[in-house]
């Protein structure tokens, strides 16, 4: 293996579950489990060094500021960036809205000259793609009604890749966003970021990347990738709920309008107008979670200890191990394409159907074996109606997933179809 | 039994596949109601109509698909409602909300007269996530009825 057992490293994965079974965690596509580091870092912040970020004229809000703003270096390091390109939200999901809703109130209004280039209106579009999570697909739809824009979506293929074939009808001098997410959480496809960004640059359209599957797993540098923007989770890359990171250029974020608007994140005020801070601070208006920063820094330093190119040999051999004995069970459908572990363009999960027998059903069975799944349509509506399906049950990986994980997981599923009386 | 065998009993399973209901029917001159619920977890849906003649459920019927949970109690809903005055449907409704919340304790003798097949579920108390599951016909006959009531006004 390209990694030890990390389990040790992990407290929660040490519990037993349903009458003293051993916990098999596969569902770390929807959130991840935390080190005892993680744990261990947002303690002694809370127990040790808390204070007001930023305001206070004390010894504990300067520790408190030099900890939140080192876990922000932390987390830029992780994805290549500059520390003040990095800004804090509450989720991915919130940072992916944090760059719709600055564009619909530059349209709106708000801001000078300098936000010119994020205006949209009637005759302009932006691009989606149809293996969108929600959080990446409903705030440009939202946009696009509040603006008169028009959403396009390039489309899927039978295993659910990018059909680029018409990429150059779809991203034209009319896109001015091209929103895709870098792995999907249904196939665990990797995009062809590349080929996206390429078109998007030679249109002049923003890119905004979902990154939530992708940094947790395999190394990510966003100068590399040249995206304008990425969203990404603490939750899903072993640190805390309620926080999340956007990245974005510098100079867009400068000029990006915030849409939270209170405290903290202006310069001068009067009654009848605010200018903003620079990036970040523009963003980050009123109390930020700053434990939850704080445990998302000792996440990052956490996954670059391990190294990334290791965490995704790992997570291609664990996620192929998952696809490839998924597809071997009889009267199951595997969703995307098996793959090989040396494959590029895949990783990390295995979302399936078992023929005749609901998500629900099968995910109950897998939790009384003692395997943790996701059931239903994992927010991709589009792309599980794409497939012919409501639903799908998904086990993914993480660091910690042993191959034992994965065959305890495969032997559960196996007995899926005869314990509701399906023949196969 | 396990909890998970429980959960699963034979009558379910049966219930889950026979459908009884399936298929909306047109109930004619009376007063109609219909109404639609999504399990937003699982993106379920189910379409139930409900037609009263009078006080009496005259008609149930419904299209949707889901897990065996959600489909056996539709089942079970249908078969347990039709024909029966509105009151004792009402009741029923009540005492099938109540089991589910009985975390997998059973009910006392009346209640459970009432229930029949529907006790069978009593396991589904233990899984607070399937809960809605059990719920969903049930969510959506109680809200085709106010429509149905509202035709009638």
């Amino acid at each position: 293996m390209h990694l030890p057992d990390l389990r040790a490293d992990f407290p929660l994965l040490t519990r037993t579950v349903r009458n003293g079974k051993d916990l098999v965690y596969l569902d770390s596509g929807a959130t991840s489990q935390r080190p005892q580091a993680v744990l261990d870092a947002v303690r002694d912040f809370e127990e040790r060094h808390n204070g007001a970020v930023a305001r206070g004229a004390h010894l504990l809000a300067e520790e408190a500021t030099g900890l939140f703003e080192a876990a922000r270096s932390s987390v830029a390091t992780l994805v290549g960036a500059s520390y003040d390109e990095i800004v804090w939200t509450e989720n991915a999901t919130a940072a992916i809205n944090l760059v719709a809703s600055g564009i619909g109130n530059a349209t709106s209004g708000i801001g000078g000259e300098e936000v010119a280039r994020f205006r949209i209106g009637p005759g302009d579009e932006i691009c989606v793609t149809e293996t969108e999570h929600h959080a990446n697909l409903v705030p440009w739809q939202q946009l696009a009604i509040r603006t008169g824009a028009t959403l396009r979506w390039i489309p899927v293929d039978d295993l659910g890749r990018l059909v680029l074939d018409e990429l150059e009808t779809l991203v034209t001098e009319r896109t001015k966003v091209l929103a895709f997410t870098h792995v999907s959480n249904v196939t665990g496809v990797i995009s062809p970021v590349a080929t996206l960004v390429a078109r998007a640059k030679a249109v002049g359209a923003l890119t905004v990347l979902d990154a939530c599957q992708s940094v947790p797993h395999l190394p990510v540098d966003v100068k590399d990738l040249d995206v304008d923007f990425a969203a990404f989770s603490g939750h899903k890359m072993l640190g805390p709920t309620g926080i999340g990171s956007l990245y974005g250029r510098k100079e867009l974020l400068d000029a990006l309008p915030p849409s939270v608007f209170g405290g903290g994140a202006v310069t001068i005020v009067s009654m009848e107008s605010t200018a903003w801070h620079e990036a970040p601070t523009r963003f980050e208006a009123g109390t930020q979670p700053v434990a939850q920063a704080v445990g998302m820094g000792a996440a990052a330093e956490y996954l670059m200890e391990l190294g990334m190119e290791r965490v995704e040999a790992h997570e291609r051999e664990i996620g192929h191990l998952l696809r490839q004995g998924v597809s071997e069970i009889p009267g199951v459908r595997l969703l995307g394409p098996v793959g090989s572990a040396d494959e590029r363009d895949v990783i990390g999960l295995a979302a399936f159907v078992v023929d005749g027998v609901h998500p629900h059903d099968v995910g109950q069975l897998l939790d009384d074996r003692g395997v943790a799944v996701r059931v239903g349509h994992h927010c991709a509506q589009p792309l599980h109606r794409r497939f012919g399906v409501t639903g799908s049950t998904r086990a993914s990986a993480h660091v910690y997933t042993t191959p034992a994980d994965a065959e305890a997981f495969l032997s559960a599923l196996a007995e899926v179809p005869a314990f509701f009386g399906v023949s196969v | 039994m396990s909890s998970l065998e429980q959960m699963y009993q034979q009558v379910i399973m049966d219930h889950a596949r026979a459908g009884h209901g399936r298929g909306l029917k047109d109930p004619g001159l009376i007063h109609v109601g219909e109404s639609h619920q999504v399990n937003t977890t699982c993106g379920d849906e189910i379409t139930l109509r409900v037609g009263l003649d009078g006080d009496t459920v005259s008609s149930v019927s419904w299209e949707g698909q889901g897990c065996s949970i959600s489909q056996a109690s539709v089942s079970v809903l249908s078969e347990l409602v039709e024909g029966e005055p509105l009151a004792t449907a009402e009741e029923t409704m009540e005492a099938f909300r109540e089991l589910m919340q009985s975390k997998g304790e059973p009910l006392d003798d009346d209640r459970e007269d009432l229930l029949g097949d529907a006790t069978a579920f009593v396991g589904v108390g233990k899984y607070p996530a399937r809960i809605k599951c059990a719920m969903l016909g049930w969510s959506a006959f109680k809200d085709a009825v106010i429509r149905a009531g509202k035709d009638q006004a």
